[in-house]
């Protein structure tokens, strides 16, 4: 034990002596919770719509009137036909294109039905389906109130199912309650993974190696040393994260602190393994850099962090079933904005466990004295 | 005392050392000389159990160096030819380091390292990375020392170290030689092989002499000759035409040129250079250097070949 002390109290003489750590702990949190959570959002504020009336009918200037009337789109009128409105969506000018025919209003009263024509930037696939959306349900709106106007009122019940829509856990549908924890969870994956992956690799590039490993100090103790002190700066990390989100964003914590923290552990276990790892098979910082780099890409992209895991392919769903960061992106939202308990996220909690446990093992294997 | 026997490491395809053979006396301060990639490192690295051999066994104070690696590394101290302190930490720091894992204290062995560490306790509160290559030596030394090893391994202990200290760094030898521990250094400096008990010479892996520097230098079966010149480049391109020519070879400021054995006087070599052309030259007769016997060892190997 005494070793063990000893070695720690190494660790952390390096770590607080090297110049560029103290930044990394307290810059890294900050720049990614105020700037990442308000930077990565899928809300769209306002969209841009060309309109082209072919009509210049009552019914479509209600149905303009109906548009220009919803703060979501900042319309553009007064061009004479559908070129230049393709025009426009060319150029970049607007995201979206409402064209009304001649005979709108013609049909619409004589045959009841009529077509409009919507042209949609779908470079950003996301944006485009949203801006779709609010179009349609404009859209909508308007016919059911021109269709149903003549028929007696107390059909109208009949016809139609209103939903009324409540939104668990976040009523307001506020992005960064969704981000926030999803930035902390990548907060820490990184802190993990660079700084505790890099410092194995650091005594091999000196040759620091050479002279530990002539001494009695047992290949646990190295790894302990190695790994202890960058899971309490993650810990730490993840607090000064969770103020800070708590502070500007005031998302909620509803589940334990002590579950959070403890489940955090054990994936700060798993991820500084998997970078002790990553430095057992490189020789240079280099290296490692370029390997965990790579990894961390793959594995937050597949989290289900930025996309829903949902909308991805079966075989990709699949893949995630090894991707720890899925787990705890869940685990972390469950429990921060659900509040779940130990129980709802179990299974969770056991398939993390079952990696931590074999990739430390696969670390301390991998490690070996001698060549 | 080091036993070493039909030690063989392989790369691939690359032999580092070729049935190596070697044992040394306790409390021999025996050296290992050769040119660089001659096999000196992976030697004492297979001693310190850091690389496993290919083939042969090796004991270390009758430990095994692959068995009882975990024993070996207790007894043993080590310094690698690259320095590999922390230089992040200060003097005192590394030192205290290396005696903690070694379950001991400065205080406790301070004895032994009193001599060197005293030269660089003036800088003990500064990081070992800022060190001069000396002092960075003397940390070293120290904390190969610090948990009294009875077996020292030193890989190019005085490379890249200027002369003044050199001399101290052996004369630390000297020192720690007597208080009884076994020592094994790596050099490619030839003079330094005078100031061993016993050197082995080593070339492509291979041991070529193994003796005291004094029996290997009167042995030298050869004639050795010194010859001065103004022009040094004419003179050996000459000599290089002389009859029972074995060697010529620049050193320092002269040539060594090398002959069969009772073939030439210096009045015979003298008239050789005349005869070409070659005024206000000396000639004397030699007694080889370590480095004489080592490029003669070299070129007879080189021809069998």
């Amino acid at each position: 034990m005494r070793t063990l002390f000893y070695i720690l109290q190494k660790e952390f003489t390096q770590i607080f002596r090297n110049k560029s750590m103290l930044p990394i702990i307290f810059v890294m949190p900050l720049v990614q919770m105020l700037i990442l959570v308000f930077a990565a959002t899928n809300e769209l504020k306002q969209v841009d719509l060309a309109l082209v009336d072919y009509d210049h009918s009552a019914s479509s200037r209600n149905l303009i009137h109906e548009i220009s009337g919803n703060p979501f789109f900042k319309v553009v009128t007064g061009l004479n036909n559908s070129q230049e409105a393709e025009d426009l969506l060319m150029r970049n000018k607007v995201n979206l294109a409402l064209v009304i025919p001649k005979e709108f209003d013609k049909e619409l009263t004589t045959l009841k039905r009529t077509e409009v024509q919507v042209l949609v930037d779908a470079i950003n696939g996301n944006a485009a389906q949203l801006s779709l959306a609010y179009l349609s349900n404009v859209i909508g709106a308007y016919s059911q109130k021109v269709l149903i106007k003549p028929i007696k009122p107390e059909f109208r019940q009949a016809k139609t199912i209103e939903i009324k829509s409540t939104y668990w856990f976040n009523p307001e549908l506020n992005y960064k309650f969704y981000m926030a924890p999803g930035i902390l969870v990548v907060l820490i994956t990184v802190v993990g993974m660079l700084l505790g992956g890099m410092n194995l690799v650091r005594e091999k590039e000196l040759g620091t190696i050479e002279q530990i490993n002539v001494t009695p100090i047992k290949k646990w103790q190295f790894i302990a040393g190695k790994l202890l002190p960058f899971l309490i700066i993650g810990l730490f990390d993840l607090a000064f994260g969770l103020l800070l989100a708590k502070l500007a964003f005031n998302i909620p914590l509803r589940g334990s602190l002590l579950l959070l923290f403890s489940l955090a552990a054990v994936y700060l276990i798993l991820v500084l393994s998997w970078g002790l790892f990553i430095s057992t098979i490189s020789d240079t910082q280099q290296q490692a850099t370029f390997v965990s780099f790579f990894s961390l890409i793959v594995f937050i992209l597949m989290s289900g962090l930025f996309t829903p895991v949902e909308s991805m392919p079966q075989w990709a769903q699949n893949l995630d079933f090894i991707n720890p960061l899925f787990y705890f992106v869940k685990i972390m939202r469950s429990v921060l904005l659900k509040g779940s308990n130990f129980i709802d996220i179990v299974n969770e909690f056991a398939a993390l466990s079952a990696f931590a446990i074999s990739m430390f093992s696969l670390a301390i294997f991998r490690y070996r004295k001698t060549s | 005392m080091i036993e070493v026997q039909n030690i063989r490491k392989q790369y691939g395809d690359v032999v580092a050392l070729e049935n190596v053979s070697l044992s040394i006396q306790r409390g021999e301060l025996f050296g290992l000389i050769g040119p660089d990639g001659a096999g000196k490192t992976s030697l004492m690295r297979i001693l310190m159990s850091l690389l496993l051999p290919t083939g042969g066994t090796a004991a270390m104070n009758n430990l095994d160096v692959v068995k009882d690696y975990k024993k070996v590394r207790l007894i043993t101290g080590y310094m690698p030819g690259r320095f590999s302190l922390y230089p992040d930490l200060t003097v005192e720091e590394n030192l205290k380091f290396f005696a903690t894992v070694f379950g001991t204290t400065i205080e406790e062995n301070y004895y032994l390292i009193k001599d060197i560490y005293q030269q660089i306790e003036p800088f003990k509160t500064r990081r070992a990375g800022q060190l001069s290559g000396g002092m960075k030596q003397k940390l070293a030394l120290s904390c190969a020392l610090i948990h009294k090893p009875e077996i020292l391994i030193l890989d190019e202990p005085t490379t890249g170290v200027d002369a003044v200290s050199r001399k101290e760094f052996w004369e630390m030898l000297k020192r720690l030689k007597n208080m009884g521990i076994t020592i094994l250094v790596s050099t490619p400096y030839m003079d330094e092989a005078t100031l061993c008990d016993r050197i082995a010479l080593i070339q492509e892996g291979k041991i070529m002499s193994i003796a005291t520097p004094e029996t290997m230098m009167h042995s030298f079966p050869e004639d050795l000759w010194t010859i001065s010149s103004r022009k040094i480049y004419n003179t050996s391109k000459i000599l290089e035409l002389i009859p029972s020519l074995i060697s010529v070879n620049s050193f320092g400021q002269a040539l060594h040129l090398v002959t069969t054995k009772g073939q030439h006087t210096s009045k015979s070599i003298q008239g050789f250079l005349t005869q070409h052309g070659e005024h206000d030259i000396t000639v004397e007769s030699e007694k080889a250097t370590i480095e004489d016997v080592f490029i003669l060892l070299m070129q007879k190997h080189n021809q069998t070949a």
